[in-house]
């Protein structure tokens, strides 16, 4: 007799709703969270996107933990002296339902984890789950802890982060490769809360919010950058891709270091106080590296699935945890309900994961890892569009003004770059954003 | 510490990690080989672990120190040889507690 219907490892956004959607469809689930306290282990680099949640938690706006909702979203080209910004602002954002929402995730993950203790999952924390254990037929049938011993169950879901080690366990994760993961390192700094409106242009007074996502600026190393505000401090980090970042001789503080000294970034932040640093893998690696979500008596979800979407314009990462969490619910009410554990009984998780946005999304854009950590997008690319609009705005009288495509064409030809590798970028980000 | 020295733009490494609340196991949770490390040319965790943990011993070998560690696996991703690096989680209640992650 397992001790709970289901043990849901990691009470992050994944399995904290994963945990909520099965105690309320009538299950015992456990949810078990190394940490001191859901959330303790967990660091984000940016925005939550809530529409996810709209149906699980309705209102969850009026409930949630948020630092501030994002009304101005803006995607910053560096080079070492210039910078050129999409800038968009939408007062739109500033009223319920919302769009993205920036949060503290120790705040967030915890309080997603009551709501899931408060649908009637069982939470116990400060308990690690040091590995699998196999019944007789050889199907995973619960994990060993280092506190509570085994911890028997008729199906087990890992939401245990981008490193699962139950996943690597149970061999569902063979291509685990530093290839696909990126390096994100953040700080957060204080300011007042009317200096950081001012700094951002954020209406003050009010709990509006600004989310810039930068490319270019990490020291040759292929990855990208954020500031985001909270009530009280600006995060500000980078995410560095692991291969880039062990060939290089600069070290990831420095790298923020870097951004935080760039012209059109040091006066959001300069004066502001250090509140704490932070570090933790993202999985970047998209939809071809993600590893096998379904085993016999044993699904994978969020990070621990690698279900980050890191796509330029689009960087999100609690939505498709959240999404995958409810699947793979889903998924496993059918299976108890068949009283079938193995792979074959849990494989509608796989299609349920097809059907929405989780993977319809990460299918969408499976080329954008390529593309974004490439050498042109990262830094050519990102030179030409600063150089053509520096002399598009200059103005050299009394020279006449060349035209846009005159300089255009002059600086294609002296960045040596080939015009078919750019209609194959062109191609790609099509497919992806088109 | 005192303000000004926290609003210096670069901190000194130790008041960096210092901002980072840990609560300490007595048992680490990653052993590295440092027989291994010998032969090892690219020595990427000295460089790529954010809380700078590995230090080069005067033998040639690597040094580790795993109780300011962020748990982010960058050390054993980027280790090139095979086993030199292992690592799980600490004990349950333990390591790395973020306040605003």
């Amino acid at each position: 007799m397992p001790d709970f219907e289901v043990v849901v490892v990691g009470a992050g956004p994944a399995g904290s709703i994963a945990a909520l959607s099965l105690a309320r469809l009538g299950h015992s689930v456990c949810l078990l969270e190394r940490g001191p306290f859901p959330g303790s282990k967990n660091v984000y680099g940016g925005v939550i996107y809530g529409r996810i949640l709209d149906e699980l938690i309705p209102h969850w706006w009026e409930h949630a933990p948020v630092q501030r909702w994002i009304t101005r979203r803006g995607t910053m080209l560096l080079t070492d002296h210039q910078s050129l910004c999409i800038d968009y602002r939408s007062t739109a954002w500033a009223q319920a339902p919302y769009n993205g929402a920036t949060a503290y995730r120790p705040d967030f993950d915890k309080w997603l984890a009551d709501e899931a203790v408060k649908a009637g999952a069982t939470l116990v924390s400060s308990t690690t789950a040091t590995g699998l254990v196999r019944t007789n037929r050889g199907l995973v049938g619960g994990v060993k802890t280092d506190r509570e011993g085994d911890l028997m169950a008729n199906v087990v879901i890992a939401c245990d982060g981008v490193n699962s080690f139950l996943a690597k366990e149970a061999g569902l994760y063979p291509n685990f490769s530093k290839d696909h993961l990126t390096l994100g390192v953040k700080e957060v700094l204080a300011l007042p809360r009317q200096e950081i409106e001012a700094r951002f242009g954020i209406r003050s007074g009010t709990n509006e919010g600004a989310d810039l996502e930068i490319v270019g600026g990490t020291q040759g190393i292929a990855g990208g950058g954020f500031v985001y505000t909270n009530l009280d401090t600006i995060s500000i980090g980078a995410v560095l891709s692991l291969g880039g970042l062990s060939a290089s001789k600069v070290r990831p503080e420095e790298v923020i270091a870097g951004l935080k000294a760039h012209p059109s970034l040091a006066p959001l932040v300069d004066g502001a106080e250090l509140k704490e640093y932070s570090a933790h893998l993202i999985p970047e690696g998209g939809f071809d590296a993600m590893p096998e979500v379904v085993g016999d008596g044993l699904l994978v979800a969020g990070d621990a699935a690698g279900l980050c979407l890191a796509a330029g314009l689009w960087l999100e990462g609690v939505n498709y945890a959240i999404g995958s969490g409810k699947c793979a619910a889903d998924a496993v009410h059918e299976a108890i309900a068949k009283g079938n554990f193995s792979k074959a009984g849990l494989v509608s998780y796989k299609d349920r994961l097809e059907a929405t946005f989780v993977l319809r999304n990460h299918r969408k854009t499976r080329k954008a890892a390529h593309l974004l950590l490439s050498d042109r997008l990262q830094n050519r690319y990102p030179q030409i569009a600063c150089d053509l609009l520096e002399q598009l705005y200059t103005v050299e009288d009394p020279l006449p003004k060349r035209g846009a495509l005159t300089i255009g064409r002059a600086l294609w030809k002296g960045s040596g770059l080939r015009i078919r590798h750019a209609l194959r970028d062109g191609r790609d980000a099509l497919k992806i954003y088109g | 510490m005192t303000d000004i020295s926290r609003r210096e733009s670069v901190l000194a490494f130790d008041d960096r990690m210092a901002t980072v609340d840990f609560r300490i196991s007595h048992t680490a949770h990653i052993t590295v080989d440092s027989e291994v490390c010998r032969s090892c040319t690219t020595r990427a965790c000295l460089v790529a672990c954010p809380a700078k943990l590995f230090v080069t011993t005067n033998d040639g070998g690597i040094l580790f120190n795993y109780e300011q560690c962020f748990e982010c696996g960058t050390c054993y991703a980027v280790c090139n040889n095979e086993g030199a690096i292992t690592w799980n989680y600490p004990e349950g209640g333990h390591g790395v507690v973020f306040r605003h992650g």
